[in-house]
């Protein structure tokens, strides 16, 4: 019943896209250049080998991103065009990407530090978006990122991916662990597929990869060699590049900690710490140099024999919403002691009902138009200040000051940069006051109507007195 | 084609209304009813009525174990629980409802997909695919590579992995499911007028067949007037309490 239909050849013609070339064939699928007179967009056709048989493993990955290219959306996954064949020759239709991926810029491994920042940064962007769609990718590796021309990563391959809501045919099919050997995690090698925070695990070890040149855990295909990783921790970064800074080298061995629960809880709250690095509260993890000593070795080791995944219930958006981005706008010009009590309280609450969340503090503060000499230093000094008064604000919560971070943005408009802050870091929930009648709401209306009005997400905004 | 696939209406006029009224926003082509549209409830006149209707719409209406029972027989495999309803059902049916069900086919096939109210190789043995192996069992004495039942109550997905028993998958709410043209399934649909899960809403499906994919729906409805229905026919109080089980 498969393998009727003969292979695609550049010249054919299917269901109105005209095969141009041959770019790759793979051992599992053919990928060609197509075109389309309606669509302006460069097209890529995908088509999986069936000749070898068909027996479910050789098209389950196919299948998978069959099911999953239909259900995603958004820029950080290639748009689905078109699928069909039915069972004779299936095929997928993708938007092409082709811009140089993470593979290219890889090689050159290592990068300089800004540039393993700003690429970590902008997959780990993308793989939040993919798990607010309930998927994991569990195959993220630089082959499977590419770049869009404004630099926004674009995943790709979810042949060993997981959705929440649909059919793992993957776990079905596959009785023993499925991924990479260099950037599968600790619980997909005992079985776990649905955490997101496996995907973290493959980005840390992409971040030491781009930072050092070397893979932490080597390349290894045997199932023993990749169950090192189990019990032994990577040399740390710093001890094969001396210029990674403490906090990358904090959140690279948080990234491959060996228990998800010690990792960024989300893919957000790592890329919010990356655009954030001097407020990165530093452990033993940034200063590590060897493993330890002996006993610190053995220690590991037993965590090794003792890591139990729990198959998680909760689908990876429930996971992301336990683990918000809280957006706390306060209005530093503005006092008064009810609605500060009142602000502090809804903080309190949300702390209380999901403690894996993670508070930003933000003050805006009016740009100063001096141009006079010492103009800079003027503005250094009210910038330092508006952060001692947040953190002054914020020391009347019982908050651990890891899940804190406090920012002042200097800008002319209140709500549009409380706008820009939130949508640039992922902000789940924007808590802000509701000012009496301050100068900027007399002649500028309501800044908390039009955050309201605007915001991409919920907006709880805080009254005195009720 | 989109089809709407409703399964064990089983007299239940304010589930069965309910999916209907869902189903309308849902750009439905034709509707599809899985058998037993009689039993357990107790508007059977107003639900062959409707399901009637839709037939006259172009639609298909398939012949369950409940309505065959109520052709006449014994129906020494029912519990005592239906049976008696079926009784009732009998005295409450006329000519033209009778001969509305007797008409009534076992299967229908359409763009590979196969409906029927029990497992599909012998229709009229009424089995139930509860598991794994009887999903396996009716793939096996088939052809199609699509196959929709109802009778079990429970909304349950079965696809044939390599050489082992099929697979099975509880599909969500609302959530759509692509059936991959490369595997068979076996698609159990829930019931629309008697769930068995914890929830008391109804279920329904609506099947793509160009797209090749499944949403299972549940519908909440008014279960406290068709339990009410079923005390002023004097019929079983459990039956009445199986409706507001989840829902009080």
């Amino acid at each position: 019943m498969l393998n009727d239909s003969p292979v695609p050849v550049p010249g054919m013609e299917i269901d109105g896209f005209h095969i141009d070339r041959l770019i790759h064939e793979g051992g599992m699928a053919f990928l060609y250049e197509v075109s389309c007179p309606d669509l302006e967009i460069p097209l890529l056709l995908k088509v999986p080998r069936l000749e070898f048989g068909n027996h479910p493993a050789c098209y389950v990955g196919f299948e998978m991103e069959q099911m999953i290219y239909g259900v995603v959306s958004g820029r950080n996954v290639p748009r689905l065009i078109s699928q069909g064949g039915g069972d004779s020759r299936p095929y997928l239709v993708l938007e092409r990407i082709d811009g140089p991926g993470l593979q290219e810029l890889s090689r050159n491994a290592p990068l300089p530090i800004k540039n393993v920042v700003g690429l970590i940064s902008v997959v780990a962007s993308a793989l939040h978006s993919l798990h607010r769609q309930n998927v994991i990718h569990l195959d993220l590796k630089p082959d499977n990122v590419l770049f869009r021309p404004d630099g926004q990563a674009v995943l790709i391959d979810f042949g060993l991916a997981h959705h929440s809501d649909l059919p793992d045919l993957v776990e079905e099919e596959f009785h023993s662990a499925v991924g990479t050997g260099a950037y599968i995690s600790p619980e997909q090698l005992l079985g776990s597929r649905s955490d997101p925070r496996s995907d973290i695990f493959a980005l840390g070890v992409i971040a030491y990869k781009l930072a050092t040149g070397k893979s932490p855990y080597g390349d290894p295909s045997g199932r023993h060699a990749m169950r090192r990783r189990l019990f032994f921790d990577p040399l740390s970064p710093c001890a094969i590049n001396s210029t990674i800074p403490p906090w990358l080298q904090e959140v690279i061995l948080r990234c491959l900690e060996l228990n998800p629960d010690d990792r960024y809880a989300t893919a957000a709250q790592l890329a919010h710490d990356l655009a954030h690095p001097e407020q990165i509260r530093l452990t033993g993890r940034a200063t590590r140099i060897n493993r330890g000593s002996p006993i610190e070795v053995l220690h590991r080791w037993t965590r090794g024999w003792r890591l139990k995944p729990l198959q998680k219930e909760e689908s990876p958006s429930a996971h992301i919403l336990k683990a918000p981005h809280v957006l706390v706008a306060l209005d530093l010009d503005y006092h008064e002691k009810a609605l500060d009590q009142a602000l502090r309280d809804a903080v309190q609450r949300a702390l209380s009902a999901e403690p894996q969340l993670r508070i930003t503090l933000l003050a805006i503060c009016p740009q100063q138009l001096l141009t006079d000499e010492g103009a800079e230093d003027l503005q250094q000094s009210m910038h330092m200040e508006s952060l001692i008064q947040l953190r002054h604000w914020a020391s009347g919560l019982d908050m651990p000051r890891d899940k804190m971070r406090v920012h002042v943005i200097q800008h002319g408009d209140t709500a549009t940069a409380i706008l820009n802050y939130a949508a640039g870091h992922h902000v789940d929930r924007i808590i802000m006051g509701a000012r009496g009648a301050s100068r900027f709401r007399r002649y500028l209306g309501s800044v908390s109507a039009r955050v309201v009005t605007e915001a991409n997400c919920s907006v709880s905004v805080i009254r005195s007195g009720c | 084609m989109r089809l709407a696939l409703l399964a064990d209406i089983h007299s239940n006029l304010e589930a069965l209304r309910s999916c209907l009224a869902h189903a309308a926003h849902q750009n439905i082509d034709r509707t599809v009813v899985l058998g037993d549209i009689v039993g357990y409830n107790a508007d059977p006149l107003a639900c062959i009525d409707v399901v009637a209707d839709l037939e006259a719409n172009g639609g298909v209406v398939l012949r369950g174990n409940h309505d065959t029972a109520c052709l006449g027989g014994l129906m020494e495999s029912m519990n005592f629980l239906a049976r008696e309803v079926i009784y009732w059902t009998r005295g409450q049916l006329g000519q033209a409802q009778f001969d509305f069900l007797a008409q009534l086919p076992l299967t229908y096939v359409v763009d590979g997909c196969l409906f029927s109210h029990a497992s599909p190789a012998q229709p009229e043995m009424w089995r139930y695919i509860t598991g794994a192996r009887e999903a396996g069992r009716a793939l096996a004495d088939t052809s199609e590579p699509r196959i929709f039942v109802g009778h079990v109550h429970r909304s349950v997905l079965f696809f044939n992995g390599g050489n082992e028993e099929p697979r099975h998958f509880l599909p969500g709410d609302g959530v759509t499911i692509p059936l991959s043209s490369l595997r068979r399934w076996v698609c159990v649909i829930g019931a629309v007028g008697q769930s068995r899960d914890n929830l008391s809403a109804a279920s329904y499906g609506i099947l793509d067949t160009d797209r090749s994919c499944l949403t299972i729906y549940r519908v909440p409805y008014n279960c406290h007037l068709a339990a009410q229905k079923i005390r002023n026919a004097g019929l079983p109080e459990r039956l009445a309490q199986r409706l507001e089980k989840y829902n009080c």
